[in-house]
């Protein structure tokens, strides 16, 4: 019958209305500002540096390798390694700069870093008046705690953290031969099974 | 006929029209005119007030400040309703969209009129270098004044009513037409080719629909056989059993003119679905293109008002005007009971308005002609046998209601069905 048409369309614009009262589902809007969405864990936009421990500076994991200053597409990383007075190496950076009005967020830095050092941030309010200085973050902004890196990507900080503990675990069983060889040349290891 | 001269001839018959009733009405506050016995005191209330402020002048004078004091209310009053009108119909269409709507000023977005209305006045007023700059400035001028005086014959309770004519719904739809002129004013001054295409969609629509809007109430008119507002009004008095009202669009007439009033009155007063002047998606803003600023808040203005105009009318000729719907509730003062079913329908409006796409101009002027005009010429029908049957009682009464019924419904169905034919039931398919 003509009009049952309109009937059925005014119904449902009444149910959105209603709906959007009570149903969540329905009534989708975040407030931005002032309801901050959770950001889905793959996204990523900046670099930032990871550090273990409480101190941000001394528990950086970065060893100042430059491997990531030199693979860096667009160069925006910038690196100076910190040496203590007698000129020798302290595997810590003095300066680590990153030029986020540079970086194109590919992830080339995380991927190529040895030591996890590395990793992407979710930070995306970075909005400021002095776009040179504003925009160039220095060691300082960029170490943040591993508790963090957990919170923001937590299926990618677990599968580091085994990762890391595996990587210490081989680093004491190549440690411990070197003092007890005896026992393990008495006890020969068990021969690997043939394979099916 | 050149807008102005027409614009001439209406003051003309504004000012032959005869004033003395209502003048009458105003030199004796005491006496009321509808002549009902009790009332309340909140029912004299706005009577009371005015009398208090202008009850020390001198005759002619009290006149003339009674009628100043009603011009301002009602514009104060349908003023502010225009503002909350849009703040209204921007939430209920976010709402109904699953968003909230303007939240951002005052609290929760109760200040967004306000913030409207200081843009609209602090922007830059552009008038088109080959305008004609007489009829561009006028235009809406002449279409705010025109939906203002349609508000003078309204009656707004037992004893508010502006201005008694006993042509009063004849006076009304006579304004309420004249509006399109205007559009189409607007459309021509602005020496824009999509004002001037929405100035014609404005007339074709205009004469469409003024016939269904004209021909929908005339069974209203001869069920209450008085064209004066308060006449009909006065009819649709009285309630059978202390429940039902004997409001006409409780009657099968009446239901149907009802209907197709609404209608109409979507089309006249250039809402949404048949907001075809202005569509924006093919004509950018249709008349109001050439229009900034100010200017362009009158006109949104008058759109509204012209809204609230047909719904004041709609609630006069078919919802018992200021009659309260049950007989137990006649206490709350009759104003309160026009402004509830005033809000009711300007609601249905808005919800429409969030519903339904706009129709293209075919099938605009094919709904008017194919499907309105015929079944509100059956109406007239019906309304007639409806008219020629008050007295039959008992068992007539039963086949009174259902010769009415198959005179309202059999029309309906059938035109429905030649209507849809070519084009419903009709299948998508996505790509
Ligand atoms: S972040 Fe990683 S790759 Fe870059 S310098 Fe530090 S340790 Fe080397
Ligand atoms: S994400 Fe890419 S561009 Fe940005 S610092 Fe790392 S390597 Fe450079």
């Amino acid at each position: 019958m003509l009009g049952t048409g309109l009937l059925k369309g005014l119904a449902v614009t009444a149910k959105n209305f209603v709906g959007s009262f009570h149903d969540p589902k329905r009534y989708t809007t975040v407030e931005y500002p002032e309801q901050p969405t959770k950001l889905p864990e793959n996204y990523r936009n900046f670099p930032f540096l990871v550090f273990d421990g409480e101190q941000p500076i001394d528990g950086l994991r970065c060893v100042a390798c430059k491997i990531c200053e030199a693979e860096c597409p667009p160069q925006c990383i910038y690196i100076i390694p910190d040496r203590d007075e007698k000129g020798r190496p302290t595997k810590k950076p003095k300066v680590f700069d990153l030029d986020v009005s540079v970086c194109m967020s590919c992830q080339i830095c995380v991927e190529v870093c040895p030591f996890d050092a590395i990793k992407m941030d979710q930070h995306f309010e970075i909005a400021t008046a002095d776009r040179f200085n504003g925009l160039l973050l220095h060691r300082e902004d960029l170490a943040k705690s591993d508790a963090y890196y957990h919170s923001i990507h937590p299926t990618e900080a677990a599968q580091v953290d085994e990762i890391l503990a595996e990587a210490k675990r081989k680093a004491e069983a190549k440690a411990k031969p070197a003092a007890p060889a005896a026992p393990a040349a008495v006890k020969p290891p068990e021969p690997p099974a043939p394979a099916v | 006929m050149s807008p102005a001269v027409w614009f001439g001839e209406v003051g003309a018959s504004l000012l032959a029209m005869d004033w003395t009733p209502a003048i009458a009405s105003k030199l004796a506050p005491t006496v009321f005119p509808t002549g009902q016995t009790e009332s309340a005191f909140a029912e004299r209330l706005p009577l009371l007030l005015r009398d208090a402020v202008t009850g020390s002048l001198p005759e002619p004078w009290r006149w003339l400040a009674n009628s100043l004091i009603a011009i301002v209310a009602i514009i104060v009053i349908f003023a502010s309703l225009f503002a909350l009108l849009t703040l209204a119909e921007r939430k209920i269409l976010g709402r109904v969209q699953n968003r909230p709507g303007p939240n951002r000023t005052g609290w929760g977005g109760i200040l967004q009129p306000l913030a409207d209305g200081i843009k609209m006045l602090t922007k830059e007023d552009i008038v088109p270098a080959a305008a004609d700059r007489l009829l561009h400035f006028l235009a809406p001028v002449v279409l705010l004044a025109l939906s203002i005086v349609t508000f003078a014959v309204i009656p707004y309770g037992r004893h508010l009513v502006p201005v008694e004519l006993d042509a009063a719904v004849l006076y009304f739809f006579a304004a309420g037409a004249a509006t399109e002129l205007a559009i189409f004013m607007a459309g021509w001054a602005s020496r824009n080719k999509y004002s001037l295409l929405a100035a014609m969609r404005a007339l074709a629509q205009l004469i469409s629909y003024e016939l269904p809007l004209l021909l929908a109430f005339v069974p209203v008119v001869m069920l209450a056989g008085s064209l004066a507002t308060t006449g009909i009004v006065a009819a649709q008095g009285g309630w059978l059993g202390g429940v039902l009202p004997h409001w006409h669009v409780l009657t099968p007439p009446g239901f149907a003119g009802f209907v197709i009033f609404m209608i109409a009155a979507l089309a006249e007063s250039n809402r949404s679905p048949f907001d075809l002047p202005e569509a924006e998606s093919e004509l950018i803003a249709g008349h109001l293109t050439e229009y900034s600023g100010f200017k362009y808040a009158l006109f949104f203005m008058a759109e509204y008002l012209g809204m609230c105009a047909l719904s004041g009318m709609a609630v006069t000729l078919f919802l018992g005007g200021w009659h309260a719907p049950l007989a137990a509730l006649e206490f709350i003062p009759s104003y309160v009971w026009f402004a509830v079913k005033l809000l009711a329908l300007l609601l249905g409006f808005i919800w429409i308005r969030a519903t339904f796409p706009r129709l293209r101009i075919d099938q605009l002027t094919r709904l008017a002609w194919k499907f309105l005009v015929p079944l509100a010429l059956i109406n007239l029908l019906t309304g007639g046998f409806w008219v020629l049957t008050t007295h039959w009682t008992g068992g007539m009464l039963v086949v009174r209601w259902a010769i009415a019924l198959v005179l309202v419904v059999g029309p309906f169905l059938a035109l429905g069905r030649q209507f849809q034919a070519r084009y419903a039931p009709r299948t998508y398919r996505y790509a």
